[in-house]
């Protein structure tokens, strides 16, 4: 599903950003890092809460991927499918800006 | 920029009961129950808590502590009307700074523009307004407020230049349930991005008034079916979601998500429920955040472990596929409508008690409504 051809690109220079009204908390009891919006609730992973911190609407997705390649030592073409995949997702559920 | 729902100290679970227990997902903090409107549908009890009794400031921050340490995602600000309490923009603030998404509950009519920037500047989530209908008129007669449709309108205009999200409450009954399109162009116009069209639950204040606000079973179908088609013709502006009518069900609802398991409700006056109408249910003591704290409460408090899990449900639902679905359906509905408080929800068809909600849907009167006064 992950495969760079077929994921959906985003360009470079999007900046993407969580909408007003969307948040990141971590919360111990509930286990980790959740994704919050008006009556929905979405767990996110280490590796999506990584991606989602660092959506701020300042930093460029270019920048953003490089940032998490070199962070986690990966692949810049698979991290950047893979969050591409994921940011994509969370823009469908308006969980985010691009 | 993301804060911490820390802990508060409070020691495990320890295992002790044998009920299954769940971290609670949402609050319900009926902050007063003050306010301005009368709707007869009220979800507040008949007997309402006195000013002089609700909660002081600080101890909501800790209510909200306390939650965020059991789990608690979201904490829904509500009354009453919460703008009734002068220090509202503090609570809201210490709900924000425990970890909690703030949700704004309100009728509209008290939030003055200036009070909703200092809730948007200390970082109010969201906002959802209650609205009565489409027509001005007939929206101020059901809340018995003359203006507040223009009111709720106003503020509700504010909310979006603030580029805050709001939700349009709409609660539908006889008097209004031949406008759901009027009503979903409404919220659009309104600039809401998610719309609640929500049939009337007769509970308390509700249940006073049903003969006045129990529409046909046309009517209700025609309602229902007109969902789907919206939601197609506004996929994407405007997230339609909509709440079933009970009594024309064939199915209960699982009312809570389950009895003291994903959601719990303060009153003004400090006591915890598991649901806003549970107070309706005799024989139960609930405990207060005066004497405890909100763990104690959730893990011991016997009204909570009363109706938890499905141990005590009764044929015809012991052995429902359904079982662990909707969990009997609602208790407070259950001893509303049969007197017992552990029988099967009556809405549900196979229930042996079902005749009871179909001979109540057939009570239809055009009487004044008994507004909600405290």
């Amino acid at each position: 599903m992950n495969t760079p051809a077929a994921a959906p690109s985003i360009l470079p220079d999007a900046r993407p950003r969580l909408p007003r009204g969307v948040r990141l908390v971590h919360n111990e009891a509930q286990g980790g890092w959740v994704l919050l919006a008006p009556e929905r609730v979405f767990k996110a992973d280490q590796i999506a809460a990584e991606v989602v911190k660092r959506c701020t609407g300042e930093a460029s997705f270019e920048a953003i991927v490089d940032d998490l390649a070199a962070t986690f030592g990966a692949p810049r073409e698979r991290v950047e499918a893979d969050v591409a995949a994921l940011l994509r997702g969370l823009a469908d559920k308006k969980l985010l800006e691009l | 920029m993301t804060t911490d729902g820390r802990p508060n100290g409070h020691a495990g679970a320890g295992g002790r009961t044998t009920k299954p227990l769940h971290n609670p997902l949402g609050l319900l903090a009926e902050l007063t129950h003050r306010c301005p409107l009368g709707c007869p549908y009220c979800s507040n009890p008949l007997e309402m808590d006195r000013r002089e009794d609700e909660l002081d400031t600080a101890t909501w921050a800790r209510v909200f502590r306390e939650a965020a340490g059991l789990g608690v995602l979201h904490v829904h600000l509500s009354g009453g009307e919460p703008a009734s309490r002068r220090d509202l923009v503090d609570i809201m603030a210490a709900a924000r700074e425990a970890g909690l998404y703030t949700n704004l509950i309100t009728s509209g009519v008290g939030v003055t523009e200036k009070r909703l920037n200092e809730l948007a500047g200390a970082g109010l989530d969201h906002v959802q307004i209650s609205i009565q209908d489409s027509e001005p008129k007939s929206a101020d007669r059901i809340a018995g407020y003359e203006g507040a449709y223009a009111r709720k309108r106003a503020l509700a205009a504010a909310v979006v230049a603030l580029k805050l999200p709001l939700t349009a409450n709409i609660v539908i009954h006889r008097a209004n349930i031949a406008r759901v399109d009027e009503l979903v162009a409404m919220a659009l116009d309104m600039g809401a991005s998610r719309v609640e069209i929500a049939h009337v639950q007769y509970y308390g204040w509700a249940l006073k008034n049903r003969a006045a606000l129990m529409p046909t079973r046309e009517q209700v179908e025609e309602a229902v079916g007109r969902i789907e088609p919206l939601r197609k013709q506004h996929h994407g502006r405007i997230v339609i979601d909509a709440v079933v009518p009970d009594y024309y069900a064939r199915f209960p609802k699982p009312c809570v998500g389950g009895w003291g398991r994903r959601s719990l409700n303060v009153t003004p006056a400090g006591r915890v429920l598991p649901c806003h109408a549970a107070e309706s249910i005799p024989g139960l003591e609930f405990w207060s955040v005066k004497d405890h704290s909100l763990r104690e409460i959730w893990e011991q408090n016997p009204a909570f472990n009363a109706f938890r899990g499905t141990d005590f449900l009764p044929e015809p639902c012991q052995s429902c596929e359904r079982r662990d679905i909707d969990f009997g359906g609602c208790r407070c509905q259950a001893f509303a409508l049969t007197g017992d408080a552990r029988a099967t929800d009556p809405v549900c068809h196979l229930s042996p008690q079902h005749h009871v909600v179909e001979e109540q849907a057939a009570i239809r009167e055009d009487a004044e409504y008994v507004y909600r006064r405290l």
